[in-house]
Formats: structure tokens, C-alpha cells, sequence
């Protein structure tokens, strides 16, 4: 990160902390300037998502906490935080509660590969997209663990139908990642973004303008979003696998959740709106960071649209469109894209 | 050929871009609901609301004990025992109305041949314990003196229609 964030370390830490803990505390620190700012775009991101939705079906939202309703996501996890955690008497405890813990943290830890502006990034390595892939996969199990763990039956169907979704729709997006990567030629999501350098003709939007679409729509699923958002179809399971879960093991979940939705929008943003570039070069005085800022909030804002606008799919309709519509699809795209690459260039 | 041009159109998403316009047209148009607590919408002078008790402008009773609202109730929820006054007229010594209990259909102030008993255009009485619904004689009265204006007002305005 900036070398004034290391000078602020310096001032605080360097005088008295011996020399062995300088790595450790330092790392600490970036991880905090990370870690807390996106809590707070989480919360955030929870009322502008019931914001927007409101404003689709011409309501108002949040609008009494705080000014325009801009503390409703603190008054709520307040309000959580205040409750009684309950564990159901027939559930298995200690997997009951380490399945949110294990949510929330798999939700975090995918952000330490993603480049936030040239250089800020918490770990360059150079298989960061495997690593966000590989993360994104293991969330899953968060939910499967809460659903067996509940001993309740919406609890256990909510968790087998998103472990079921999430598998199918991951496959897709694993191609679509290929598409990307045999462009770029590495796995480092820096030289993703720095491949589209020079403005929005290079951005990967338009030359991978149908694998974007399948990742967004992907993305949607993996996240368990509307209309994909069949493990906790209130409909027909009440709550899905969060429906024995209270106070702030609920409150994990959901944090978790919508953690999970803006690294996916991050993810978006790196892999096909060219990351921290400006798109036309003279924008390029505002700085990369909020240029990546502007690219997740564009992408949130379209989650929260899209949810605003489409029913919910049906189980069969979710697994066909993965197996039957995406997986040809992006399979037959890694062919003709990695043959455009050997062949015309 | 029309199967083709369908999996053409849904490959395209066409109708989800649609749908998504129409959204995105509906977020910029002004909102429909109302800011409720800072924000009311109109009542008509016919609005059963919370009952009150009302008075002559001379500051005496209407209520003459009669029952008739008592008898028409039908959730039973008007209590009432009476004895003559000192001044030998007839008057209630308590009338009881449990609020939740009552169905707000206003026939004990159709019934009522003084327009003592009427339902007011209040509907903010909400309380924290059931006790408090149970209103007596006191409570009927202090409403009737609070709404008032609102409920002599109402009542003239339906009047024509009676």
C-alpha cells in the first residue's frame, strides 16, 4: 500500500516494537485498513440495496435512523447484537455456530488479492484469480455446515439446494475465467487490470461482452441472489439455512452475504471494466481507488436492480440454465476465445 | 424458424433488458407512499376510529344511560350501569368499552339518540399493555373533550346523508 500509510506505522509503531514484530503488526494494519472500510461499505451497501429496491417499487426505504435513514444498517446490527443467540436444542453446537464464522471470514479473506489501485493490493500473488476461486468455492461449505448442523428440514432442503447451485453455476464461471485469462496470459489480477490499460476500447466489457453477461448472471447465483436466490426462498422454506439462526450468528451470515456480493463485484469490475483505469483519459485525475469505488457501486447498483426486477427462477429452471445453457456456452467460448488468441495474434 | 428467432431473442435477453428499463424508468418517478408519521392521508368524516364520550357545550353529559349501544354491541364490548343522579336525572356511574374486544363497526353510535357515543378520527391509540385498552368512563370522556372539534365537525359534514 501507499508509503504514507507505511510512514503512519512508522510514527506509531517502529520507536518501541522490536524489530521481529515490525512484519506481523505491519500486516495487521493493512489488513484493518481493508477490513474495516468494507464493514462499513457492507453496511452501507445493506441500505442502499433496501434503497434502491424501494425506490423500483416507488416506496421510500430507510429514510428515520439518522439522516435520510443512513444509520438503519447500525441501528440494526444494534438491535441483533442486542438479542439472545439461540441454539436449538436438537442441533449439533459447535458446527451450529462455526458455520457463520466460517461464512463471514471466507467472505473476508477473498479481498486480500484484490487490487484496490496500482500497488494497493494486501498480497500480489500470482494466482490471485485461483485463490478468489478456490475461496468463493469454499463458502459453501459455511452454508452446508448450518444446514446439517440446524437438524431442521427447511434448514437442511435451503442449504443442499444452494450447495447444489452454487457447484453448478461455479463451473460456468470457471470457464468464463479461462476466456479472460488466456487474453491476459497470467492469473495475477494486477496484470488482469493492467492488461486493459489506455481506456475503454481495451476493456475486456467488449471483447468478452457474452462471457461478461454469463459471469454476471453467474454471479448472481454464486451469491444467492434474486432471482437465483432459491436457498432461502421464503416462499417455500421460510429462511433457508438461516432459519434456526438468531442474533449475531444471523448477523455473520448476512454481513457475510453481502461481503460476498460486492467481491464479486469487485471481481467484475477487475476482470472486465479494467479495474482502477479511468475510462477515458481525461477523467484520469481522479484517482484509480475511486475510479474501483465508482466500478463496485455500478455493479451493486445492477444486483440491486436486477433484483428489484426479475421473479424468482424455479429449481429446475436455475439447474438448466447452469447445465444445459452456461456450461455449453462458456465451454464452446473457451475454445473459440483461446483459438482467436493462438491463431490471430 | 419462429423456434430460432425465440432462442435468438432469449439469447439476447431482450425481455430482461425490458423489464430492466421498465425498473429503471419506475426508480426516477416521484414516490407513492406516504412519509406516515409526518404524513397523513385524507379520512372521511365516516372514519370509525377511537371512541369518545362527548358533551353538551355546557359542559353536561350527553349520555343518558339508555343502553341501546350496549345492546346492539356485537363483540359485547360496551359495559354500562347507571342510577339516577342527585338531581334525579338518569346517568351512567360507569361505561366500559374493551377496545379489543370492539370491531369498530360504529353501531353503538348509530344506536346512541343523543350522539354521545361516537367513534372519533383517531386511530393512533396503540398502548404497550392490554390494561391500557381497557378504557372506562374517565378515559371516554377526556377523548370526547380532546376530539371534539374533529367529531362535531364530522358529524356535520355527514349530516346531509342521514
Amino acid at each position: 500500500m501507499d508509503s504514507w500509510f507505511y510512514s503512519v506505522f512508522e510514527f506509531l509503531f517502529a520507536g518501541w516494537l522490536p524489530e521481529i514484530l515490525h512484519t506481523p503488526v505491519w500486516i495487521v494494519m493493512l489488513i484493518l485498513a481493508i477490513v474495516l472500510p468494507l464493514l462499513i461499505a457492507v453496511a452501507f451497501s445493506v441500505y442502499f440495496d433496501r434503497k434502491i429496491w424501494a425506490a423500483m417499487q416507488m416506496r421510500r426505504g430507510p429514510n428515520v435512523v439518522g439522516p435520510f435513514g443512513l444509520l438503519q444498517s447500525f441501528a440494526d446490527g444494534l438491535k441483533l447484537f442486542l438479542k439472545e443467540t439461540i441454539v436449538p436444542s436438537q442441533a449439533n453446537k459447535g458446527i451450529f455456530i462455526l458455520a457463520p464464522m466460517l461464512t463471514f471470514i471466507l467472505a473476508l479473506i477473498g479481498w486480500a488479492v484484490i487490487p484496490f489501485d496500482a500497488k494497493m493490493v494486501l498480497s500480489d500473488i500470482n494466482v490471485g484469480v485461483l485463490y478468489i476461486f478456490a475461496i468463493s468455492s469454499l463458502g459453501v461449505y459455511g452454508i452446508i455446515m448450518s444446514g446439517w448442523a440446524s437438524n431442521s428440514r427447511y434448514a437442511f432442503l435451503g442449504s443442499l439446494r444452494s450447495a447444489a447451485q452454487m457447484v453448478s453455476y461455479e463451473v460456468s464461471i470457471g470457464f468464463v475465467l479461462v476466456t479472460v485469462l488466456v487474453w491476459v496470459g497470467s492469473l495475477n489480477l494486477t496484470d488482469v487490470v493492467e492488461a486493459q490499460a489506455g481506456g475503454i476500447q481495451n476493456w475486456f466489457v467488449l471483447s468478452h461482452l457474452p462471457m461478461f453477461v454469463i459471469f454476471l448472471i453467474s454471479a448472481l447465483a454464486e451469491t444467492n441472489r434474486p432471482p437465483f436466490d432459491l436457498p432461502e426462498a421464503e416462499a417455500e422454506l421460510v429462511a433457508g439455512y438461516q432459519v434456526e439462526y438468531s442474533s449475531m450468528a444471523f448477523a455473520l451470515f448476512f454481513l457475510g452475504e453481502y461481503a460476498n456480493i460486492l467481491l464479486m463485484c469487485a471481481l467484475m469490475s477487475i476482470l472486465f471494466l479494467g479495474g482502477w483505469y479511468a475510462p477515458f483519459p481525461f477523467l484520469e485525475f481522479i484517482p484509480g481507488w475511486a475510479w474501483m469505488f465508482i466500478k463496485i457501486a455500478f455493479f451493486f447498483f445492477v444486483f440491486a436492480w436486477v433484483k428489484a426486477t426479475v421473479p424468482r427462477y424455479r429449481y429446475d429452471q436455475l439447474m438448466r440454465l447452469g447445465w444445459k445453457v452456461f456450461l455449453p456456452l462458456s465451454l464452446a467460448a473457451v475454445v473459440i476465445y483461446s483459438g482467436i488468441k493462438v491463431y490471430l495474434f | 424458424m419462429t423456434g430460432l428467432i425465440r432462442s435468438a431473442k432469449s439469447l439476447l435477453l431482450l425481455e430482461f433488458l425490458a423489464g430492466m428499463w421498465l425498473t429503471l424508468k419506475y426508480f426516477f418517478r416521484p414516490k407513492a407512499t406516504l412519509n406516515y408519521p409526518y404524513e397523513k392521508g385524507p379520512l372521511s368524516p365516516r372514519f370509525r376510529g377511537e371512541h369518545a364520550l362527548r358533551r353538551y357545550p355546557n359542559g353536561e353529559e350527553r349520555c343518558i344511560a339508555c343502553k341501546l349501544c350496549e345492546a346492539i354491541c356485537p363483540a359485547q364490548a360496551i359495559t354500562i350501569e347507571a342510577e339516577p343522579r342527585e338531581d334525579g336525572s338518569r346517568r351512567t356511574t360507569r361505561y366500559d368499552i374493551d377496545m379489543t374486544k370492539c370491531i369498530y363497526c360504529g353501531f353503538c353510535q348509530e344506536a346512541c339518540p343523543v350522539d354521545a357515543i361516537v367513534e372519533g378520527p383517531n386511530f393512533e391509540f396503540a398502548t404497550e399493555t392490554r390494561e391500557e385498552l381497557m378504557y372506562n368512563k374517565e378515559k371516554l370522556l377526556e377523548n370526547g373533550a380532546r376530539w371534539e372539534r374533529e367529531i362535531a365537525q364530522n358529524i356535520a359534514a355527514d349530516a346531509p346523508y342521514r
